[in-house]
């Protein structure tokens, strides 16, 4: 860590301002084949809570990953409290005051809350750290209401559980400065603002936050001040009292955003997915559905309204047969598909988009070819018998290749070198090749940027103009509203409430997932 | 990105081909360039102990088919990993199935009234089956129990030699054996032909060439193969696919351990004429196939030449042993050596040297 | 009967003892999520270095020193590969084992045959050693700072990782002293327990240690049970060579090893192996 004087040879260099906390300057960082970070500014002050806002792949993620020294940067500076610093490990940056709660929590799920507090905390206590550690605990968790039991172990706690002990990490340490990734992709409505309260508090103790998000009401709700990015730059910095979800918007995909894509209405037209009463467990044994019941008719897409980790996961696999089933039944297209194989559930016309493209969707090692037969290869014209055609393969790639714009050198490709958005077109492509009449599409665009999730939103509706019936899963209610014409809240492993979409709202969806029924 | 002298450092997510050759042959010199340290330390001239194993192998007409002869159990040992370690299954247990497959051919070609030219065929099969069989445990293990199978395998392989001990020592001891324990030597019929000359049994090399575009073609073409490769790069995909990985698992080590077992059949049929103790059966053979199938990359075709290579290092070891008095247990050094930096330059897999000499780095975004 | 119950316990002991330092050392290796199957390797190379060490000072200590010395290098190399290079760790601990076994094989010529004047009693300290060792390092392991950063480099790296813990200089640590207790079991076996020098002596002993490392649920303390367990059926392979073929008994152990792994395979809850062992970690990349 160097500790430098504001150089003088720069012309017109921005005073630093008494209340501003943290400067980066200029931030550049590239990675082989992308600049995520193209000279981004941006200015944190104390007792505010700044929101860093932009679509999947702006380079909000990869700016904190520098500031927390996970990341170093190509060029740029970091000035905090007036002088600049050079952080080159979240260990200094933890030193200098710095923390992270991750999207993607680092908690040793194995050890007790208290053990994943007390790792890497210097200070006394070579016996019994964890021990040691929980009256501070207890007492960090009163000041800023974060309710959390330092003997619970990891793999017990729910996800706002596992968040709260995330902040307690970093508060501990002393963190002046906490920056939120995404914090609230796994909290209900209600959840969310316990956190929020959490975060004002901060405020008050004169600490600041950077809170990462997409979600632009949640935006207009805590943040002061929002900085905007897009495409690796900084576009914006401004007072969220001066602006609107419009403008935010604007500013983050460069051009005027439509909310809702236009959906004709459509008259449903025979069950296509009948599920009753279905009972599943969970990977650790535990009961994940709970006697769901729900039906999805032909033209219609249901989607699947809440938070992870109410059996989404576990009900999607259900009904595509990668999962067992204790209870009930699920029948497509009249026929009893309860607990057949995968296979057997895709030949009877359920196309299944998963929701973990990387890890189940594709092998990254092999061809685009064969990617897009992995489904289908044991059927002719991809199979004579224990033999494969390879002609038909490469054939049916390129049809697939340009039908849906799926961008690659070409068939031969392997498939990892293929960015997210394509490879999930590939996904789709070889899902709906066959006009499948039941689609299963599990969190479709996560991770991908605008265009691309709306090429993807454009092919589920075409195919449910053409009669198929869609069960969608997702978290991001902006997009269950504007794809679903029905809408059922999971919670806790039941549907709490079936609505039409026409006649709801997210207040009404939020207060579903919170567990008020209707 | 970094720079290093002229060249320009850049990170690659799919190395060429030519880049994958240059560092195997880098990493197999730098392995050679470490065991002339040992020679050194030795107090042997490494310059003149590579001369010396050069001129008793290769530029030696008499001793350069004793290469072939040490690859032909190597290419069938490796082939059958190549399959395993692309199904992800870490089959360390070749040396073992290799004596199951010996002992096999033996118990055909000394207690079956099978005659001639029936015998070696049925000795073939029933040491590709006894191979198969004895990799069956480690593998049923692993795919009901998930008992890790780089352990189990391994322990199949203490088991082995000592069943084979305990058989020559034993029911199979041999009439003639009297200071050393070995069973009767084979009948005629079960023997096979050589290249003459030479200890070649050519049958076998046959077998494993054979083999070899037999298992390319499989995993390019064949259902099964695809399946494999799917299952071994990705089994959560797999599952996504409907490919059953047990049955999978289970097919492609029958081959595996099949194949070990083949070489076992060709080691007692072509060479020795009976069983006789597994340290000679075997020179190590289930672990050089190994190297040989990891050497290959994957490739079967490749195994061939990677085959040959260790065969020429163990032909090496012959001559160490009689030229400069070192333990035949050398050929172990060079191939750990190997192995060792073949693992250890893998890293550089993802990297490539560009020659950019003087200027500034360039932009290197593309996106 | 009496005598019977103590001689047996006390050979099982003495045949334990190089199993339970190897084992120990592995647990703490695997512990911190690198596995290593170089452990017969460095076992033989301990073995040679304390025979030669031994033979030239004429102090048998001194040998022991070297093979911890000699295990202890090996295992660095295993490091460099693993944590460094972020290599397959479990063909580098292979190649490792090859190598060993060649180059004590390749070294050792020469020294076979010559008895070792001075040596240590078959149940000497080392034993007593071992059993201390391996409470103390249950002790560490469970109840020190020291222990958790351990434990949660094994279990998540990228959590400590994010804490400040150098996961790298961790797993070296880890890994390095794995090879040191390794090679100590080695030179336990030429200096102790057949104080000679024979090529391959070690005879699979350290891949015995790497299955009771499993068995134990990696733990230290369960590890001295799984040894002394192991002991007592070498000790009773032995026994039994009046009634049964020598040969047909020498595969016992390993049999059994397969027995024992596929008996206690169903085990999930809280001994399952730590959730990195074998995964290759690179700060910052996730």
């Amino acid at each position: 860590m160097t500790r430098a004087q504001p150089p003088e040879t720069q012309t017109g260099t921005p005073a630093v301002e008494p209340s501003e906390l943290l400067l980066l300057r200029d931030v550049r960082k590239t990675f082989p084949g992308v600049v995520a970070n193209d000279g981004v500014t941006m200015a944190v002050r104390a007792g505010e809570v700044h929101a860093l806002l932009g679509e999947n792949g702006a380079g909000k993620t990869t700016l904190m990953n520098v500031l927390y020294g996970i990341h170093q940067p190509d060029s740029g500076e970091i000035w905090l409290r007036g002088r600049q610093v050079r952080i080159r490990s979240p260990r200094d940056a933890l030193a200098l005051g710095i923390g992270m709660v991750p999207q993607h929590f680092l908690l040793v799920r194995r050890h007790t809350v208290a053990e994943n507090v007390a790792l890497g905390l210097p200070g006394p206590g070579f016996i019994a750290p964890a021990r040691q550690i929980e009256p501070r605990i207890r007492e960090l968790a009163d000041r800023y209401g974060l309710s959390v039991d330092p003997r619970a172990h990891i793999w017990q706690l729910s996800p706002s559980e596992q968040q709260r002990v995330e902040i307690v990490k970093a508060l501990i340490r002393g963190a002046r400065l906490l920056i939120l990734d995404e914090p609230t992709s796994v909290l209900t409505p209600q959840e969310a603002r316990g956190l929020f309260e959490v975060l004002r508090r901060m405020k008050l103790e004169g600490q600041a936050v950077i809170f990462i998000s997409h979600k632009l009401d949640e935006v207009a709700e805590i943040a002061d001040r929002v900085t905007v990015m897009r495409k690796g730059r900084g576009v914006a910095t401004l007072p969220v009292a001066e602006t609107d979800r419009h403008s935010l918007a604007r500013l983050m995909v460069g051009r005027d955003v439509e909310f809702r894509l236009r959906r004709s209405a459509r008259a449903p037209d025979g069950e296509a997915i009948a599920v009753e009463d279905l009972v599943a467990r969970n990977d650790r044994g535990l009961p994940a559905l709970r006697g769901i019941s729900l039906s999805v008719q032909r033209g219609e897409i249901l989607g699947i309204a809440g938070v992870a980790g109410n059996g989404q996961r576990e009900l999607v696999e259900v009904i595509t047969g990668l999962r067992p089933s204790t209870g009930g039944r699920v029948k497509v297209l009249g026929r009893d598909v309860t607990n057949l194989s995968a296979r057997a559930v895709h030949l009877a016309g359920v196309a299944h988009v998963p929701e973990d493209r990387m890890r189940m969707g594709i092998v990254p090692g092999m061809s685009v070819a064969e990617n897009l037969v992995l489904r289908d290869y044991r059927h002719p014209p991809f199979s004579r018998g224990p033999v494969m055609n390879r002609q038909a393969m490469g054939e049916f790639a390129r049809r697939m290749i340009s039908e849906y714009e799926i961008v690659t050198p070409g068939p031969a490709t392997p498939t990892r070198l293929l960015s997210g958005g394509n490879i999930q077109k590939l996904i789709l492509g070889r899902e709906l090749s066959g006009q499948p009449d039941v689609i299963v599409a599990a969190h479709p665009t996560s991770g991908l940027d605008v265009s691309a999730a709306e090429q993807i939103h454009r092919l589920l509706l075409k195919r449910r103009e053409e009669g198929a019936a869609v069960l969608l899963v997702s978290e991001d209610l902006d997009e269950i509203l504007a794809l679903s014409d029905r809408i059922a809240v999971l919670l806790s492993g039941e549907i709490v409430g079936v609505v039409d979409t026409a006649k709801s709202d997210r207040e009404r969806i939020g207060l579903l997932m919170m567990g008020q029924r209707q | 990105m970094k720079r290093l002298g002229p060249f320009r450092v850049e990170r690659v997510l799919v190395p060429s081909g030519a880049w994958v050759l240059t560092v195997s042959l880098g990493a197999v010199a730098a392995a050679l360039v470490a065991a002339g340290m040992i020679f050194w330390a030795f107090g042997i001239n490494p310059l003149r102990a590579y001369a010396m194993i050069f001129a008793g192998t290769l530029a030696d007409r008499r001793a350069a088919p004793e290469i072939l002869r040490q690859a032909t159990p190597l290419l069938l040992g490796g082939l059958g990993l190549v399959l395993a370690f692309r199904a992800q299954f870490w089959n360390i247990g070749a040396e073992g199935q290799l004596l199951a497959g010996a002992v096999a051919a033996t118990g055909v070609a000394l207690f079956t009234p099978i005659p001639a030219p029936w015998l070696l065929p049925a000795m073939f099969v029933a040491g590709f089956l006894g191979g198969a069989l004895w990799g069956m445990l480690p593998t049923l293990l692993r795919l009901k129990l998930e008992v890790n199978e780089v352990v189990s395998t391994l322990m199949m392989n203490y088991v082995a030699l000592f069943s084979v001990e305990w058989l020559i020592h034993g029911p199979w001891k041999g009439k003639t054996a009297f200071g050393f324990a070995y069973t009767d030597t084979f009948p005629e019929a079960a023997r096979l032909a050589l290249i003459p000359g030479t200890r070649v049994h050519w049958p076998t090399l046959v077998l494993g060439i054979a083999l070899a575009g037999a298992l390319a073609f499989f995993l390019g073409r064949a259902r099964l193969g695809f399946e494999i490769r799917v299952l071994g790069e990705n089994p959560v995909a797999a599952r996504y696919a409907g490919i059953d990985p047990v049955r999978t698992i289970l097919l492609a080590m029958v081959f595996s351990a099949g194949a070990a077992g083949l070489a076992g059949v060709g080691e007692v049929a072509g060479i020795h004429h009976k069983l006789l103790a597994p340290g000679q059966v075997s020179l190590g053979y289930g672990y050089a196939a190994i190297i040989v199938a990891w050497l290959a990359r994957g490739s079967p075709l490749a195994a061939i030449i990677t085959a040959l290579f260790l065969g020429l290092i163990y032909s090496s070891g012959d001559v160490m042993k009689v030229t400069l008095q070192m333990p035949f247990r050398v050929t172990d050094v060079f191939n750990g050596l190997i192995l060792f930096f073949l693992i250890g330059s893998e890293r550089l897999l993802n990297y490539r040297l560009r020659w950019a000499p003087g200027g500034r780095p360039v932009e290197t975004a593309d996106a | 009967m009496l005598e019977w119950v103590l001689t047996a316990i006390v050979r099982a002991l003495a045949v334990s003892t190089p199993l339970l330092w190897a084992s120990l050392g592995e647990i703490y290796a695997e512990r911190s999520g690198v596995i290593n199957l170089g452990v017969e390797g460095m076992m033989i190379l301990g073995a040679l270095s304390a025979f030669v060490v031994a033979q030239v000072t004429g102090y048998p200590v001194a040998g022991l020193l070297a093979a911890a010395a000699a295990g202890g290098l090996a295992a660095l190399l295993h490091a460099f590969v693993s944590v460094t290079l972020r290599a397959n760790q479990y063909v580098s601990g292979l190649a490792l084992t090859m190598l060993g076994l060649g180059l004590a094989g390749v070294l050792g010529r020469g020294w076979e045959g010559t008895p070792l004047l001075n040596t240590l009693p078959e149940i000497s300290w080392l034993t007593y050693m071992g059993l201390l060792l391996a409470a103390g390092l249950w002790l560490v392991l469970h109840h020190t700072r020291m222990g958790m950063v351990i434990r949660s480099t094994g279990e998540s790296p990228a959590a400590a990782d994010a804490l400040g813990v150098n996961v790298y200089l961790v797993r070296y640590l880890c890994v390095v002293f794995g090879g040191v207790l390794a090679g100590v079991a080695g030179g336990f076996l030429s200096v102790a327990y057949r104080p000679s020098w024979t090529e391959g002596m070690t005879a699979g002993l350290g891949w015995i240690a790497i299955a009771i490392t499993i068995f134990a649920g990696w733990d230290p303390l369960r590890a001295v049970a799984g040894a002394f367990l192991f002991g007592a059926l070498f000790h009773l392979s032995f026994r039994l060579q009046a009634w049964i073929q020598p040969e047909a008994l020498r595969m016992m152990p390993f049999a059994f090893t397969i027995l024992v792994l596929a008996a206690t395979a169903g085990r999930r809850r809280g001994q399952g192996a730590p959730e990195a062992l074998g995964l290759p970690y690179a700060s910052g990349e996730r």
